[in-house]
């Protein structure tokens, strides 16, 4: 177990700089000129002021010299001062949002982590409970329906999925608006009187006892958090639904239902709790899967986190910026899977049994 | 449990018995024709109820890509069908309906014979900038099918690659193309997608390549581990083995006998994944990474409503028409996978 948890632990920084690796080699596809934008902080003026940028930082240099610089940075030769260095966290200059990628990605953090934290549970929630009773009413008409249901969802492009709610609860009935919060509430968050703890609203309103705080915020979070939701459910359906149906037909279940247990106890005790196992694994999965929709709900929604402003800096090509995400999201990603893994060998005895005896 | 299948479990029956069943039992042409797998699933999909809804779905998409230049007629011969004819320039949405002012396309024969009319409408009305939605759908169907058919097979042709390098040869090659797939699986898909090809779009210039491009960089590793999988265990039986023994070569070996076997279950994946794929593929173009403006393809043609978002209730059509081709799209390809998938896993199968 323990020689499992080193050997992924070790597996990581490989990964990570395998990443590092072929974002630069997809840096290296830009010209020069757009490179140099890794090393100004303001728009040049004139070509020359381009062309010394490219000379002074070795734009033109083999890849990996190249590389070996914008991961560790160099030290400027006149005034001694580090420039650059992606380990450092100076990811280099967005244009779109006019400030350090760094900076950006910091600015940018609260929002989208509010919009993740709030989804979470309608989606694992309503994703095993919706797979539960499938599997309990096994190929009757309500797991058919389910399933179309989620289905549905899963095909759903969420970009249309989204725009279909805007019409419908925006545009229509004008009862939720998007964005993250209205220009009134807008106005006492950033009065002196109201401490931002967190910078997310929907906590901070809480803490700071505004109730209408909380409640303008969570407004703006619900088309998000439903749109997340539907189009995730597909996934965590399945495999609830299938291994709540494997669970069933175990042993142990008749074994339950002849001890004159109650139907209710039998699934609940004994089926529930050994299907959610597999489910676990899908920890991953949905990190992935809200990593991919955080990005397309944000920008239908014009909701200022990570998302749409990666979206934006993609769509004017303002690709240190994007870059910058895809690493931050990179990170996210390797990490969560790590947990999951983790977290799955100490839950299920089977894994630990075989990965001891493997190592 | 019914009487049957109790009298069944009552006689034991030898193996001896079963195949000489499994003989004499009268087989059809094509059960005759196909291995006892690919037959299975044949009947799996034309036997379940949605599946065959979701055949319905595909081929119908398939019907209109085909005959797209009947459905909605390209103007004349010089201009490439795939941009989307406009009515002028007017930045303002018309309903479905409107009349065509500027220089309508060809009128085809069954529109005339279904309105009685000689002057061609937009059926479903133009997105801001006069793009006419029809033409977009219709079209689009093309862009899509080919789209998901090139970015599946590329994808399969990888993981292909990689898997089997990685499981026949084993060793450090295992090692080094296990660690790599592990990172391209690090990145998260449509953000390292939507990057790629924002950096690819001044080198190949817009149009799907460098979406398409993009989303086959960042999706070949399904695939590349699932055929490590399959040919690890290939390598294992015993007819491989005595091909060894033999001394077939690398390559025959590779191709006659372990290939056939292990290839059965992707291509089954690949057929799932092709909806998903003309959704990233839709998404990206939503973004704004993907065609040039203009360009029949069904992503773009809804992010026209970008425009409108205030007033959606009164140019409904930009999103709703375009996305249901998106959805019916995925959801027919999503059907026929959730079937195969339901065939496939052996705990559903064993009944209940």
């Amino acid at each position: 177990m323990t020689a499992y948890i080193i050997r992924r632990f070790l597996q990581l920084p490989i990964t990570i700089l395998g990443v590092t690796i072929f974002i630069f080699a997809m840096l290296q596809l830009l010209s020069p000129v757009e490179r140099s934008a890794l090393y100004i902080t303001t728009t040049p003026q004139n070509d020359a002021a381009i062309d010394a940028i490219i000379n002074k930082y070795g734009l033109n240099d083999p890849f990996y010299e190249q590389y070996w610089r914008w991961l560790v940075g160099q030290k400027d030769p006149v005034t001694g001062e580090r420039l650059g260095g992606v380990i450092f966290g100076d990811l280099g200059y967005s244009r779109t949002g006019r400030m350090p990628v760094k900076d950006l990605i910091g600015f940018r953090l609260p929002a989208t982590v509010e919009l993740a934290l709030w989804s979470v549970m309608p989606i694992i929630g309503g994703g095993v409970l919706l797979g539960v009773i499938a599997a309990i009413n096994h190929n009757k008409l309500i797991d058919q329906l389910i399933r179309v249901f989620v289905t549905i969802g899963w095909s759903f492009p969420t970009f249309v999925f989204g725009l279909l709610l805007l019409l419908l609860f925006y545009a229509k009935l004008r009862w939720f608006p998007p964005g993250r919060l209205s220009d009134e509430m807008m106005m006492v968050v950033s009065s002196p009187g109201f401490v931002q703890y967190t910078k997310m609203y929907t906590f901070d309103g809480l803490l700071n006892l505004r109730f209408d705080v909380f409640w303008d915020a969570f407004k703006h979070l619900i088309m998000p958090i439903v749109t997340l939701s539907y189009v995730i459910w597909a996934q965590i359906l399945r495999v609830t639904r299938s291994s709540m149906l494997e669970t069933l037909r175990q042993d142990y279940m008749t074994t339950a239902r002849a001890k004159g247990l109650s139907e209710r106890t039998v699934i609940y005790r004994h089926a529930f709790r050994n299907a959610l196992i597999p489910v676990v694994t899908l920890g991953g999965l949905m990190v992935v899967n809200l990593l991919n929709g955080v990005v397309v709900t944000e920008v239908i929604f014009d909701y200022p986190g990570m998302g749409s402003a990666a979206a934006r800096a993609a769509g004017s090509l303002d690709s240190l910026a994007v870059l910058g995400f895809v690493l931050f999201g990179g990170f996210v990603l390797i990490l969560s899977n790590m947990v999951v893994d983790v977290l799955y060998a100490v839950i299920d005895p089977r894994i630990r049994v075989n990965s001891s005896g493997g190592a | 449990m019914d009487a049957e299948s109790v009298s069944k479990e009552a006689a034991p029956v030898t193996l001896q018995e079963v195949v000489t069943e499994d003989r004499l039992r009268k087989k059809n042409w094509l059960e005759r024709h196909m291995s006892p797998q690919w037959y299975r699933l044949l009947q799996g999909v034309f036997t379940n109820p949605l599946s065959v809804i979701g055949i319905i779905i595909t081929s119908m998409f398939i019907l209109i890509a085909i005959f797209a230049p009947v459905i909605a007629p390209p103007i004349n011969e010089t201009i490439d069908p795939n941009l989307i004819p406009r009515d002028g320039y007017a930045a303002e949405p018309k309903p479905p309906g409107t009349l065509w002012k500027r220089e309508p396309p060809p009128v085809p024969s069954w529109y005339k014979t279904i309105y009685k009319n000689d002057k061609w409408n937009h059926l479903l009305g133009t997105t801001g900038g006069q793009f006419d939605i029809w033409y977009g759908i219709v079209w689009g169907t093309r862009t899509a099918l080919f789209v998901g058919v090139v970015i599946t097979f590329v994808t399969v042709i990888i993981g292909l690659i990689v898997g089997v390098l990685s499981a026949f040869y084993g060793g450090w090659l295992d090692d080094v193309l296990s660690r790599l797939t592990e990172i391209f699986l690090a990145f998260p898909f449509l953000l390292a997608a939507l990057t790629l090809s924002a950096i690819l779009v001044p080198l190949f210039g817009r149009g799907i390549w460098p979406a398409v491009i993009a989303l086959i960089t960042f999706g070949w590793m399904t695939y590349a581990r699932m055929i490590r999988g399959e040919v690890l265990s290939a390598k294992e039986r015993d007819y491989v083995m005595a091909a060894k023994v033999v001394g077939v070569p690398d390559g025959q070996m590779i191709l006659r006998h372990i290939l056939p076997n292990a290839i059965y279950p992707v291509l089954i994946m690949a057929s799932m994944r092709v909806g998903d794929y003309v959704l990233s593929f839709a998404t990206l173009s939503f973004l704004g990474v993907g065609t040039e403006i203009g360009y029949a393809d069904w992503g773009q043609i809804v992010s026209f409503s970008r425009d409108w978002i205030l007033s959606l209730d009164v140019y409904w059509y930009i999103i709703v028409f375009p996305g249901v081709a998106l959805l019916l799209f995925g959801l027919g390809w999503n059907l026929i996978g959730d079937a195969l998938r339901d065939i496939m896993d052996p705990r559903l199968s064993r009944g209940t």
